[in-house]
């Protein structure tokens, strides 16, 4: 390795280095707005802006979807397993919204702590398999808390 | 340290003639390697349980995204020597690289976003993966044109060559995004350590359907490199004496 060469090794390296360092910094200070969306724990906590647009994100509840006959009105109710929100939301749901199932849904958090919906989305997990797999999965875990129960 | 062995790797010439037999049989072996791939996963892989048909849009997306990454930690290799050791054929890998990074990364957004409507309900969200891929097409583009706008051949790999190595920081990013934020899109499926979340039958398509690519991708990148060679080395008498019966 010449002079020359060393040199420039040591220019990349300096520049790398600063900006390894810049972006750790922003990353540090944007901290929670690179989150996509908020917890309901984060949401229950109150460390969220009131009445600002806002996104939430958890597990609906089974048995917690109640739709309206006469419109578009959905409630529900997400979670992430320590704390819950309520939802209320009036749109088309999208096709992968079921109980048990992560979802994000955007809008504002009123005065009473409902989450209002102005957009609902589903979120995908990294688990793909055919429909026969999943239903001998289902029987399976269903056996063994049957088993577990008696 | 002696480099000099360093240096005689990357000749032109050497590098032309011995990658000239190696062009037709990847050629045609990536393109049968896609078909294959592409009927397997498409007609014969079964349907997800919860997605339905849209699924197979992973065999296009995943590739494709893969593709778009490790290109980009090859052209940021490749910046990397010709910057500091000005190794040889580097500057040419540089030139041909970026488009073909930049097409493959085009790819896997504009995919994503098709499956992304009828999984998520949107074509887009600006959650930290999505942000930074974009951000990474937005590399490949400026690298691009910054060569188109540079006034000479030497001003313009210089160029380069910092930018790109500038801009792997962002490769990380977008690797370990889903597992630093919260986002929209989903963790890896495919995992190098642990097992992977997707069936078998789906899981086999999809590996051939990434080597197929990857296969693909040094089909297209041998013709641009030995294209840009051409181009480069147009003055020279190895060059001429390819055109020009003695």
């Amino acid at each position: 390795m010449t002079v020359l060469h060393r040199q420039r090794l040591y220019i990349v390296l300096f520049f790398i280095l600063g900006i390894c360092i810049a972006i750790t910094l922003a990353i540090v200070a944007l901290k929670d707005n690179v989150n996509h969306y908020f917890t309901p724990t984060q949401i229950a906590n109150n460390q969220i802006p009131l009445n600002k647009k806002i996104r939430g994100g958890g597990i609906v509840v089974p048995g917690s979807i109640q739709r309206s006959t006469d419109s578009l009105n959905t409630n529900f109710i997400i979670s992430d397993g320590v704390n819950s929100v309520k939802v209320a939301y009036e749109g088309i749901l999208p096709d992968l919204f079921t109980e048990n199932s992560a979802s994000v849904v955007v809008g504002y958090v009123n005065t009473q702590g409902v989450f209002i919906a102005k957009e609902v989305l589903a979120k995908h997990d990294s688990y793909y398999m055919p429909k026969e797999v999943k239903q001998a999965m289902d029987k399976a875990k269903e056996s063994i808390s049957k088993q577990i129960n008696r | 340290m002696n480099f000099s062995w360093f240096y005689k790797l990357g000749s032109p010439k050497w590098f032309y003639s011995i990658t000239t037999p190696w062009i037709k049989p990847i050629g045609i072996l990536s393109l049968a390697l896609i078909i294959i791939a592409f009927v397997w996963g498409l007609a014969y892989a079964p349907a997800d349980y919860l997605q339905g048909n849209s699924y197979r849009i992973i065999f296009i997306h995943v590739p494709s995204a893969f593709l778009a990454e490790s290109i980009y930690c090859m052209l940021a290799f490749c910046a990397f020597l010709f910057f500091i050791w000005r190794v040889k054929l580097t500057d040419v890998f540089l030139e041909s690289l970026a488009p073909i990074g930049a097409s493959f990364c085009l790819l896997a957004l504009v995919t994503g976003a098709i499956w992304g409507k009828p999984t998520w309900g949107t074509w887009w969200v600006w959650d930290a993966r999505l942000t930074s891929m974009l951000i990474l097409l937005f590399l490949y583009l400026g690298i691009i044109a910054f060569r188109q706008a540079a006034t000479s051949r030497k001003n313009a790999d210089r160029g380069c060559a910092i930018l790109a190595v500038i801009g792997a920081i962002n490769i990380p990013i977008i690797k370990f995004s889903v597992d630093w934020w919260n986002t929209l899109h989903q963790g890896a499926t495919l995992k190098i350590t642990g097992a992977s979340t997707i069936a078998t039958e789906m899981l086999y398509p999809l590996l051939l359907s990434i080597v197929a690519f990857y296969l693909f991708f040094i089909f297209v990148l041998l013709l641009r490199v030995r294209n840009n060679l051409l181009l480069r080395e147009s003055k020279t008498k190895w060059v001429n004496s390819l055109f020009i019966p003695n």
